[in-house]
C-alpha cells in the first residue's frame, strides 16, 4: 500500500536535489518551512511530531535539508513530510506539504463497518501501524 | 420653474405638482454626487431606446431600482426623500458601440445607493432592489448589471462562506496544489449501486472529491437515500485504499426546504464532509443553507445551474462577477466559475475576474478583467472556484497558469471517458496536476514547456499518455460572447 497524502505522492519518489528545489520555492515565497515524522499516517492525524520547531526566515534550503537528514537518521522507518507555512493575513496556514520518507513497509489501513439503524453504517479508518505501539 | 444644471427642479411646488417628469427632473441624475464610503455603487451598461438621452436613461434606471415610479407622488415628502433616491453620477459611452461601429450605442451608467435601502445580511433583499424591476422597463432595449461595489459596513453584515478555502484544506489535509474532482457520468439513469462504482472508481484512481450532477435530485432510477448510502461506501473504502481524505458532493437540492434539510441532515449522519446545492433554489435558500452548513462542519459547494440565463449574453442581465459578489456574502464555499479552455462559455481575463472576487481579500480595480472597483472583503472567507467543465489531463499546464492553486479542478469526461477505464483516468489526472505543480516550483515556464513536462511524465505513467493520446486534438475555440469592453484610453464622459 502507498498513502497519496501530499502534493507529490503520485510521483516517483523526490531526491533530495528535488527536495531542495521545492524548499527554494517555499523561501523564495517568504514561507517558513518544517519538518514532520509519524508512524501514524492516519488520514485525520493531523498532528505530526514536529522535528524542531518551523524554519521562519530562512535564507538557505541547505538548512532544511540538513534538518531532514537528522530526522531520517533518528527515525530510518517512519513518514516524514516537509511543510511550508503562509503566515500572510488571511492564510495563515499551511501551503505546501509533500512526504519525502516512507517506512519500507507502508502496511495500509483497514475499514471497519458498523451496521447501524436502517441502512446506516458507520465507517473508522484503522491505521495497521497501530497494531505494534508506538516506539516498540 | 427653477431648474438645476442637471435638470433637476427644485422648487417644492413644481416638483410635487400632480402628473409625469423626466427622472433627471425627479433628481435621479446627480453628476456632483461623491459616492460615499457607505454607499453601495453599481455600473449598469444600459441600452437606452431610441430618443432617450443617456442620462434620463441611467437616472431612469436610479428611479426605478429605488423609489421611484412612474409618476410623481406627494408621498415623496414624508420621507427624507433625496437620502432614498439612487443617484446616477456618471455615463461613460461603451467604447466599440454607436457611431461608426455595427453595434447600437451603449453606455455605463454609475449608480450609488444609500445603506439605508438595504435590509442587513439579506442577498434577497439587495436582488430584489438592484434587479427587481429595471431589466423590464420599457425606456431602456437592455439593461446589464456589469460590476457592483458593496460598502464595507453592509459586507460585515454578512457570515459569509461556513468553511473557506483555508479551513477546508485544513480539514482535507491537502495544500500546495488544485484539488481533483469529477462529476459523475451519465449524469442521469444510474442505479444508486452502479453511481457508486463510479465514485469509487474516480477517488480510489486519485482524486480528491466527486460530485453528484446538478439535475441528480431523487428521480425513479436513484432515490436519494440510495445514492448517499452508496457513495458514502465508496467515499470510505476509497479513503481506507489511499489513506487519503476524499469526499462526495451529495446534491441535496430539492423541492422545499424542509426536504432539503432532511437530505443534508442524512449527509451528516453518514460522514460526508461536504453537501452541494444548485444556484436555482434561490438566495433565501442559499442562505438557510449556508447557516446549516456552517452550525454542522459542512462544506457547502455551488452548482452555478441556470445562471447562463442572467450572466451570458452581453447587454442584458447580470455579469457572473456580481452573481460570485453576492454568493461570496450568501457564504457558499465551492463556486463553479469557469474553465476558459474548457466547453463552456468565458473569456480568460474575464473568468480569473470571477476567480479574483472568489477568492481576494481586497479585489483591485482591474478593467482588463472587468472589474471596475476596488472592493475590500474585511476578511471575510474565500470561496474555491471550481473549473468544471469539456476539461483534459492536456490542459494542465494552462489551468495552473491560469487559476494557480486555490481551484478544484474538474475533469468528467475527463476522467470517466479515460479509454482504460475510470481508475486510469483519475490517475493520469493526478499525476498530471502533480507534475505540473513541481515544475513550475522548480522555476520552469509551465505555459511554453507544459505540453514536454506532460510527455515526460508519461512515459513512465501510462494512463497519463492514452489521456494525452485521447483528448491530444480536443479544443474548444469559439469566441466568447462576455468579454470586457476597455479600451486603456479615457473614455467620454456625458
Amino acid at each position: 500500500m502507498h498513502i497519496t497524502q501530499g502534493q507529490f505522492s503520485f510521483l516517483p519518489p523526490l531526491t533530495d536535489a528535488e527536495i531542495r528545489a521545492q524548499v527554494d520555492y517555499a523561501i523564495s515565497k517568504g514561507w517558513a518551512v518544517s519538518v514532520e515524522w509519524t508512524d501514524d499516517p492516519h488520514p485525520r492525524n493531523v498532528y505530526w511530531n514536529m522535528w524542531e520547531l518551523p524554519m521562519f526566515e530562512i535564507k538557505d534550503g541547505a538548512a532544511v535539508i540538513y534538518e531532514l537528514q537528522a530526522c531520517r537518521k533518528a527515525h530510518p522507518d517512519v513518514y516524514i513530510k516537509v511543510n511550508a507555512f503562509d503566515n500572510t493575513r488571511g492564510v495563515e496556514s499551511m501551503v505546501m506539504s509533500y512526504i519525502v520518507n516512507r517506512p519500507a513497509n507502508e502496511p495500509g489501513f483497514a475499514l471497519i463497518r458498523q451496521e447501524a439503524e436502517g441502512r446506516v453504517i458507520r465507517y473508522t479508518t484503522r491505521a495497521y501501524s497501530q497494531d505494534t505501539p508506538s516506539g516498540k | 420653474m427653477s431648474t438645476q444644471t442637471d435638470g433637476r427642479i427644485t422648487d417644492i411646488k413644481e416638483r410635487y405638482k400632480g402628473g409625469v417628469l423626466k427622472y433627471k427632473q425627479m433628481g435621479y441624475w446627480r453628476p456632483d454626487y461623491e459616492p460615499k464610503d457607505t454607499d453601495f455603487i453599481c455600473v449598469f451598461r444600459i441600452t437606452p431606446q431610441e430618443g432617450v438621452d443617456p442620462e434620463e436613461a441611467a437616472a431612469a434606471v436610479a428611479g426605478e431600482s429605488s423609489t421611484a415610479t412612474w409618476t410623481v407622488v406627494w408621498t415623496d415628502l414624508l420621507t427624507a426623500h433625496e437620502d432614498y433616491q439612487a443617484k446616477a453620477y456618471r455615463v461613460d459611452a461603451v467604447p466599440g458601440t454607436g457611431a461608426g461601429t455595427d453595434k447600437e450605442e451603449q453606455y455605463f451608467a454609475y449608480i450609488a445607493y444609500d445603506l439605508i435601502l438595504f435590509e442587513e445580511g439579506s442577498i434577497a433583499n439587495v436582488t430584489a432592489s438592484l434587479i427587481g424591476n429595471v431589466f423590464s422597463f420599457k425606456p431602456l432595449k437592455a439593461a446589464r448589471l456589469e460590476d457592483i461595489r458593496i460598502p464595507v459596513a453592509y459586507v460585515k453584515t454578512f457570515k459569509g462562506p461556513p468553511t473557506g478555502i483555508i479551513v477546508e484544506r485544513e480539514r482535507l489535509d491537502k495544500y500546495g496544489r488544485p484539488l481533483l474532482g469529477a462529476t459523475m457520468k451519465p449524469k442521469l439513469g444510474l442505479s444508486g449501486k452502479n453511481y457508486g462504482r463510479v465514485v469509487y472508481e474516480g477517488l480510489t484512481g486519485g482524486l480528491d472529491f466527486t460530485k453528484d450532477d446538478e439535475n441528480i435530485n431523487s428521480q425513479p432510477f436513484m432515490h436519494w437515500r440510495d445514492r448517499f448510502l452508496f457513495c458514502m461506501e465508496a467515499v470510505n473504502r476509497a479513503q481506507a485504499n489511499s489513506g487519503e481524505i476524499k469526499g462526495h458532493y451529495l446534491n441535496i437540492t430539492a423541492a422545499t426546504m424542509e426536504d432539503m434539510y432532511e437530505r443534508a441532515e442524512f449527509a451528516k449522519e453518514l460522514g460526508s464532509n461536504i453537501i452541494m446545492v444548485d444556484l436555482i433554489i434561490g438566495w433565501t435558500a442559499i442562505q438557510s443553507i449556508s447557516n446549516w452548513a456552517r452550525k454542522n462542519d459542512m462544506i457547502l459547494h455551488m452548482h452555478r445551474a441556470g445562471h447562463g440565463t442572467y450572466t451570458r449574453q452581453k447587454n442584458h442581465g447580470v455579469s457572473f462577477r456580481v452573481m460570485a459578489k453576492w454568493l461570496r456574502l450568501a457564504g457558499v464555499d465551492h463556486l463553479h466559475a469557469g474553465t476558459a479552455v474548457g466547453k463552456l462559455e468565458g473569456d480568460p481575463m474575464t473568468v480569473q475576474g470571477y476567480y479574483n472576487v472568489c477568492r481576494d481579500s481586497v479585489t483591485k480595480q482591474d478593467f482588463s478583467r472587468g472589474i471596475f472597483f476596488d472592493q475590500d472583503w474585511v476578511d471575510l472567507k474565500k470561496v474555491m472556484p471550481v473549473a468544471s467543465g469539456g476539461i483534459h489531463a492536456g490542459q494542465m499546464h494552462q489551468l495552473l497558469h491560469l487559476f494557480g492553486d486555490d481551484v478544484v479542478l474538474q475533469f468528467g469526461g475527463g476522467t470517466i471517458g479515460h479509454p482504460a477505464g475510470i481508475q486510469a483516468g483519475a490517475t493520469a489526472n493526478r499525476v498530471g496536476i502533480e507534475c505540473m505543480v513541481k515544475a513550475r516550483n522548480e522555476g520552469r515556464d509551465i505555459i511554453n514547456e507544459g505540453p514536454d513536462i506532460l510527455r515526460s511524465a508519461a512515459k513512465w505513467c501510462k494512463p497519463l499518455e492514452q489521456a494525452l493520446e485521447t483528448w491530444k486534438d480536443v479544443s474548444f475555440n469559439y469566441t466568447s460572447t462576455d468579454t470586457p469592453d476597455f479600451v486603456t484610453t479615457p473614455t467620454t464622459s456625458n
